[in-house]
């Protein structure tokens, strides 16, 4: 009986698919993935092809689903802050920030200052930690396979950074709504500032191998073309979107975390094709690196915890002392604490593109609902508008260039 | 006079009886509208160039089990000249919950309309390709309703492990 509906469910989804000229096969069908190195994860594309090109496209996505969403709902809002760490995989700070921001904004609780330039800190780090990510894969994907392995090497750099900080490599959960975990070590500037002089040189070497490199440009320039309104009307964001022109980056847009203060350019190309996403996210590497000095010279002495006691824990220092601080204590750990009733919606820019967390609250100590607002989901819907008419090895171009990380997209 | 305000006061004057609440929290703000005249609303939105929200950033489904109206679908719409975002909001009944798809409008809509009615059970009328996304497609029932439990897996110690064995799905005896 399961066996019969599952047959259902694929003949249906086929039908879609085919057209007459793939019923009588003049064209062929082609499943891509879920499991194939060049689709990013676990993506799984129908193709139509007629000889190596396509016709028709139709992600079929959702093996990744965890229900993040659903759990979330089942804890308290500070213990549902561990669950965004696994949504998408290469920004997991940049996730934490996105759901404590939009606690934040819910319950109205002010983040102290240097806990403002710490989040700035973490954010534009992730940034450039998943920036060369999608370098080495994407490139790695048109066959620049050296590529890949010199990526990893630097960004297992930061990874060291993230757990300095966190205590642990990717999911850090330091950021926490009222500002972050604990205060950054001293070993933490000194990391940064050697990396910042790290790196510039490394990008110099990879834009040597791929900006000019006849074969790179062969298989980027003029692929995967979408217009700027188009790319609007779909949904797109991010350093995808810049790359068709539009000039749309939630940092400028909507400042969070005090982003207004910092000097930093918002890198544009017009190319909308592959090769001008890729030069997006090149630049994009200076200008988080020029965000990262700035906030280093801001970062001043402080707390980087509120000190609104409703939504922060007491100091440790106090429990020994205080009868009513050891209550407080395990009260906020158990309990959590209520938020009032309300939705707020928080975007943040994520390596991606626009993050957003809608959150509502029903006056519990709990999420009524949770909602991200993914990049790679949105990003991910106009694959197929990008790729009809191209070949399949541009196929795999193209979803190297929208970067996408499959956690982000099924959540 | 903000953006946001002329939108308002540009809905009211066509749309007057389909507003019925105006809400306004944390510099957010909601407009609450009649499922009926949705589709009217948003084609001004969209196509009106003095509004110009050519921009659908989110599409949420909430379930407020077991309060009545059950669900609601916020609508996350975004000005991209003007900087300005607006949040629709239609209430649903828990019977037969229905809407007219927006994806005529806003092609972004297809795939978070999907998800809507994959893991809240929200139908959209006029939607091109309505089928589960995230979900398997012999899955029953939507994940995300209140009435939908969580579900867990037991914790097996040496002492109860075959007893708590024999409680799941594939226990053969």
């Amino acid at each position: 009986m399961n066996q019969v509906r599952e047959f259902e469910g694929t003949v249906d989804e086929l039908k879609t698919l085919f057209g007459d000229r793939a019923a009588g096969g003049e064209t062929m069908v082609l499943n891509l993935g879920p499991q194939h190195p060049s689709t990013h994860g676990v993506l799984r594309l129908m193709l139509e092809l007629d000889g190596e090109e396509v016709v028709r496209c139709r992600p079929d996505i959702g093996f990744l689903h965890t229900g993040i969403e659903k759990n979330m709902e089942a804890k308290t809002f500070l213990k549902a802050l561990v669950m965004t760490d696994r949504m998408d995989y290469l920004n997991n700070l940049g996730n934490n920030l996105t759901y404590c921001l939009a606690v934040e904004k819910l319950c109205g609780i002010d983040v102290p200052e240097r806990a403002q330039v710490i989040r700035v800190l973490c954010a534009e780090l992730q940034r450039i930690s998943s920036h060369l990510v999608w370098l080495g894969t994407s490139a790695m994907d048109l066959n620049a396979s050296s590529i890949l392995i010199y990526c990893f090497r630097d960004r297992e750099r930061l990874l060291d950074i993230f757990e300095l900080i966190g205590g642990q490599r990717m999911m850090t959960s330091y950021v926490r709504p009222g500002g972050v975990w604990r205060d950054l070590p001293e070993e933490f500037v000194p990391a940064v500032e050697a990396f910042l002089e790290y790196l510039p040189g490394k990008l110099a070497d990879y834009e040597r191998l791929l900006t000019r490199n006849p074969l790179f440009l062969r298989r980027t320039v003029d692929v995967g073309i979408i217009a700027a309104d188009e790319a609007l009307a779909r949904g797109m964001t991010g350093a995808s979107l810049r790359g068709s022109g539009v000039n749309f980056d939630v940092r400028r847009a909507a400042p969070y975390c005090g982003y207004e203060h910092y000097d930093f350019d918002v890198p544009l190309e017009d190319g909308c094709d592959v090769y001008a996403r890729y030069r997006v996210r090149m630049r994009e590497f200076h200008q988080s690196m020029r965000i990262i000095s700035q906030a280093l010279a801001r970062l001043q002495p402080g707390a980087v915890m509120t000190d609104d006691r409703r939504f922060a824990p007491p100091p440790r220092s106090a429990l020994g002392r205080s009868m009513e601080a050891l209550i407080h204590h395990f009260k906020y750990w158990t309990e959590g604490f209520t938020a009032p009733q309300g939705e707020v919606y928080q975007p943040t820019e994520s390596p991606r593109g626009e993050l957003g967390c809608y959150l509502v609250g029903d006056g519990g100590a709990q999420p009524a609902r949770v909602h991200f607002r993914t990049p790679s989901f949105h990003n991910l819907q106009s694959l197929a508008h990008m790729s009809e008419g191209h070949l399949v090895a541009d196929l795999v171009a193209i979803i190297g260039s929208i970067d996408i990380v499959l956690g982000d997209v099924d959540r | 006079m903000t953006h946001i305000d002329t939108t308002i006061a540009s809905l009211r004057e066509k749309h007057m009886h389909a507003i019925e609440q105006i809400i306004s929290f944390r510099d957010e703000t909601t407009l609450l509208v009649s499922a009926g005249a949705l589709l009217h609303i948003c084609r001004d939105l969209r196509y009106d160039p003095a509004l110009g929200y050519s921009v659908l950033a989110d599409l949420a489904a909430v379930d407020y089990h077991p309060q009545r109206p059950r669900f609601a679908v916020a609508y996350l719409l975004h000005a991209l000249k003007h900087n300005a975002r607006l949040r629709l909001r239609v209430l649903l009944p828990g019977r037969e919950p229905r809407l007219p798809s927006v994806t005529g409008l806003w092609p972004a809509a297809e795939w978070p309309e999907r998800e809507a009615f994959d893991l809240m059970g929200i139908e959209f009328t006029g939607h091109p390709d309505l089928r589960r996304i995230l979900m398997p497609a012999d899955w029953e029932g939507h994940p995300l309703r209140k009435d939908y439990a969580l579900g867990y897996e037991e914790v097996q110690f040496s002492f109860n492990w075959r007893e708590i064995d024999l409680r799941k799905d594939y226990a053969q005896e």
